[in-house]
């Protein structure tokens, strides 16, 4: 029973991110969106955290915080709105690190 | 005739997320019009406030990030970023907008607002401050 783990606050101003990629087991999935996607830029201390993990970052919402797709953590895939819905759809439940 | 104090506007906040960051420009813009001596500093998920490039087209929410470009027309000209904080989430200053103003003593010589410094000498900053306003 595979979960989204939905994660919308700096890694840096929560500890969100530290639970939630504590909490994922094999099969599930990590989507960044909001504030979250800080923790998806490369060189940041926050980016060792999900290395090696399944980890998607909302397209909108990088744009919105000026971050290009090249600054991102190498395996980290870039969703827009359509693939947050099949992320969701594609998983049997959602948890969200609020 | 009043007496010019030091404002100080710290911002901790990352952008979007919460309106801190849209909250502290307008207190900022609002506060110039008393022609007071106005710093801003950036610390913390403050400085991703400034990062260049900025597009919302895509989350429908309003692009403040162009209004900075316009505070050294207010004359707030001292605009601090820490270094430890750009440093921990992978930044350089050219990662930031270029913020200018001009000197009307020099010729209207166009100038860096952006002063990068360390916490130590931001801490020292804060110290000789009369105001200080957090978002």
């Amino acid at each position: 029973m595979s979960i989204l783990h939905l994660v919308n606050k700096s890694p840096y101003e929560r500890d969100s991110l530290d639970t939630a990629a504590d909490y994922m087991v094999d099969g599930d999935a990590m989507l960044l969106i909001e504030d979250g996607v800080y923790a998806a830029m490369s060189g940041g201390k926050a980016a060792s955290k999900i290395s090696g993990m399944k980890v998607s970052v909302l397209g909108p919402d990088l744009a919105a915080r000026g971050i290009s797709e090249e600054k991102l953590v190498d395996g980290v895939t870039v969703v827009d709105y359509a693939g947050f819905v099949d992320l969701v759809e594609s998983n049997d439940k959602v948890q969200s690190w609020l | 005739m009043s007496e010019t104090k030091k404002f100080m506007y710290v911002n901790r906040r990352a952008p979007y997320g919460t309106i801190y960051a849209w909250e502290s420009l307008e207190v900022v813009l609002i506060g110039a019009a008393f022609e007071q001596d106005v710093s801003l500093a950036f610390i913390d998920d403050g400085v991703y406030q400034l990062v260049k490039g900025q597009d919302t087209a895509g989350v429908g929410m309003k692009n403040f990030s162009p209004t900075y470009a316009a505070l050294g027309d207010y004359e707030v000209t001292k605009i601090y970023v820490e270094k430890e904080s750009l440093e921990e989430r992978g930044l350089t200053l050219d990662d930031l907008q270029h913020l200018v103003w001009e000197d009307e003593d020099d010729d209207w010589a166009e100038k860096d607002s952006i002063r990068l410094v360390s916490r130590a000498e931001l801490a020292e900053v804060f110290s000789g401050q009369d105001v200080m306003f957090n978002f």
